[in-house]
């Protein structure tokens, strides 16, 4: 059964009194809230979710609430919990949505240990993945949201899964968190795209999240091979180019956009070199979405990844 | 009454949790997670072969944290490489405590532990040499409020921690395993001398096993914040458990809580650790331990804060009197740490004067 299923009161109902366990990828999470703004967020953008049929077991527990002071009143705030601990400092009651994102992207980064986790978008097309990490601001977010709507499958916005052992990328499909102008920009490339309402003011700016589509969600089990890894550069006025970047150097750029590189010890440095090894590797600079689609579609993996 | 708690269960029958169900490896998992014990239910199950029995999702965790675990030995070991390097220069001999000192000796509460900072003693003559070569090093001082460096320079049994500004990581350094103010006094002399040089090293000691055993009872129950309890008290089941191995050793533990003034922390040492962990503890210790026993009305009070507080910080591990068996701890390790007037003179610093942090 997804979201879908449930009527916006009936969401709003299960995430107040017992909580739904919602399936992202390959985890679960036991989410409560009684703030009605996360309940119409979740209704929106994980619509296409599946809703684990058995309530046995979650990987996280979380839930958002408001403080019970007299903040309830006064400019309320937002708390997000794990299991009970408030992780983060309150924010802005209208920023709920946007910190259950944030939360939900810290329960995977913090935990979740038999994969390497890369601070990167990871989109797929014919069987192969495009790796894209990036630090913020470098038009990560917007240039896989482009992707995404002309045709590639979203396989992560913010979390890479590269699986140890067999480097495997494990999907971990989620809405696609866009900041200030990339909103609009992407709202113009795709009308029919599906955004969470805009906040403002918030640490990263104004943000909105974008629905990933019903075929990413579905496909959230299917692994995939990485064959390029590529860090994206939004500079405008720039031709769009592709330039080939030695291995060692994206090498050492991706374990520095890495969560737990050095916590995985050996097995980080073995999942990195077969990662950058299977991969071709690449820098590139854009500014107009088109012509990154253009040279994204022509991409061909290199033969020994075939 | 002991409560049946699903993270006390698995601590003393590691081999029941095989038939455990889902929902059940749920709250396992949550309440093993927040005790800071869930990497150590790994290491109990991968022992005895019984990993790879546990249903694949909570085998997930158990493996995610081992990670952590593992990582943390790595890194302590590293720490402990440098803080010899840092301190061959001074010409003072290094004794670890608690955590470092169980990796670095090899000993089993080692196992899937977790470490904040390394904690070492050294005399207490020498501790504005180390402080100064620590500083020469890298390390930082952490409190710069002129209260605080009083307090700990002139009334605790340590300097005020100190932090590696490259690193990040923390070293408190001890003269003594209680602070100046406290009313019982083992002697820091007594603890050093009776340190044993850890295998393959010349220059790194860690506390003999009675001593060693005493000073994380003393930690436990002299600590103001219990809410790493239950790995504490896990500690000292496992160095126990090790150490009953050793023919001279629970003799060894009574004459040192004797010599050291710490029969009472041994005392309760070993009531919970029996009562809650079932350590085994030949019956000739327990009768030698009532010399520790507090007056009949303390101990069913103690046992009413302790069996509270010792249990991990989560909703399903809490009745109506936790938070307030939390607090009531909170000011007895207090009281015992200060008389009365400077205790009254510190709480009013720290509640009137002291700048507040966000």
């Amino acid at each position: 059964m997804n979201v879908s299923a449930l009527t916006p009161s009936e969401l709003k109902f299960r995430l107040k009194k017992s909580g739904i366990f919602l399936r992202t990828g390959s985890f679960i999470t036991h989410l409560q809230t009684s703030i009605p703004g996360v309940s119409e967020s979740v209704g929106l953008l994980y619509a296409d979710y599946p809703l684990a049929e058995q309530a046995d077991f979650a990987d996280f527990h979380v839930s958002l609430t408001r403080p019970r002071n007299l903040r309830r009143w006064f400019k309320p705030q937002a708390l997000f919990s794990f299991d009970g601990n408030t992780i983060f400092k309150p924010l802005p009651l209208d920023q709920a949505f946007p910190m259950l994102e944030w939360g939900l992207n810290w329960c995977v980064s913090n935990h979740v240990n038999h994969c390497l986790i890369v601070h990167a978008a990871v989109v797929e097309k014919g069987g192969y993945a495009v790796l894209l990490p990036a630090p913020p601001g470098s038009g990560k977010s917007t240039l896989c949201a482009a992707l995404v709507n002309r045709g590639w499958r979203l396989l992560s916005d913010e979390l890479a899964l590269v699986r140890v052992g067999d480097g495997k990328l494990i999907p971990l499909p989620r809405p696609v968190s866009l900041k200030n102008e990339s909103i609009e920009i992407i709202r113009r490339y795709e009308p029919s795209a599906i955004f969470s309402r805009k906040v403002d003011d918030t640490l990263k700016g104004t943000v909105a999240h974008m629905k990933a589509s019903s075929d990413s969600v579905a496909r959230a089990s299917e692994v995939v091979q990485v064959a390029w890894v590529i860090f994206p550069k939004y500079q405008a006025g720039s031709t769009a180019c592709l330039e080939t970047l030695p291995q060692a150097h994206a090498f050492m750029r991706v374990a520095d956009n890495s969560f737990n590189y050095s916590l995985l010890g050996l097995n980080g440095f073995r999942t990195m070199a077969r990662l950058i090894d299977g991969s071709l590797c690449y820098d590139f600079t854009y500014s107009k979405l088109d012509d990154a689609i253009e040279i994204f579609g022509a991409l061909t993996p290199q033969a020994s990844s075939k | 009454m002991i409560p049946d708690y699903l993270i006390i269960q698995a601590l003393r029958e590691p081999d029941a949790l095989v038939s455990l169900s889902l929902p059940d490896w749920d709250l396992l998992i949550r309440q093993a997670r927040r005790a800071n014990l869930l990497a150590r239910i790994c290491i109990l199950l991968d022992e005895r072969g019984l990993l790879e029995q546990v249903p694949q999702k909570p085998r997930e965790h158990l493996k995610w944290s081992r990670v952590i675990s593992e990582k943390h030995v790595q890194a302590v070991h590293w720490e402990v490489t440098q803080i010899r390097q840092a301190l061959a220069k001074a010409g003072v001999p290094v004794v670890l405590l608690k955590g470092a000192a169980y990796v670095m000796a090899k000993l089993p509460p080692a196992k899937g532990r977790l470490f904040s900072d390394i904690d070492i003693i050294v005399p207490k003559a020498s501790l504005n040499a180390v402080e100064a070569t620590l500083m020469l090093h890298g390390w930082a001082a952490t409190h710069h409020d002129a209260y605080d460096q009083r307090y700990y320079r002139t009334w605790m049994h340590e300097l005020p921690p100190m932090q590696h500004i490259k690193r990040m990581t923390v070293i408190d350094v001890h003269h003594a395993i209680l602070p100046e103010t406290a009313a019982l006094h083992p002697d820091s002399v007594k603890l050093r001398t009776a340190a044993q040089l850890i295998e393959g090293y010349d220059d790194l000691k860690v506390f003999a096993p009675a001593d060693m055993v005493l000073h994380s009872a003393v930690h436990l129950f002299h600590n103001d914040q219990l809410d790493q309890g239950l790995r504490d008290l896990v500690d000292i089941d496992s160095l126990l458990r090790h150490f009953s191995s050793l023919p001279a050793f629970w003799p060894s533990l009574s004459v040192r809580a004797h010599e050291l003034e710490l029969t009472r922390p041994l005392f309760y040492a070993l009531r919970y650790t029996v009562n809650i962990l079932n350590t085994p503890v030949p019956s000739d210790m327990i009768k030698v331990a009532q010399s520790g026993r507090p007056n009949p009305l303390t101990l069913i009070i103690t046992d009413q804060l302790f069996e509270r507080a010792l249990m991990p910080v989560h909703k399903s591990c809490s009745d109506w009197l936790t938070g307030a068996a939390r607090q009531m701890l909170y000011i007895r390790a207090t009281w015992l740490r200060m008389p009365r007037l400077l205790l009254a003179r510190h709480l009013f610093h720290k509640a009137f004067i002291s700048p507040k942090s966000e």
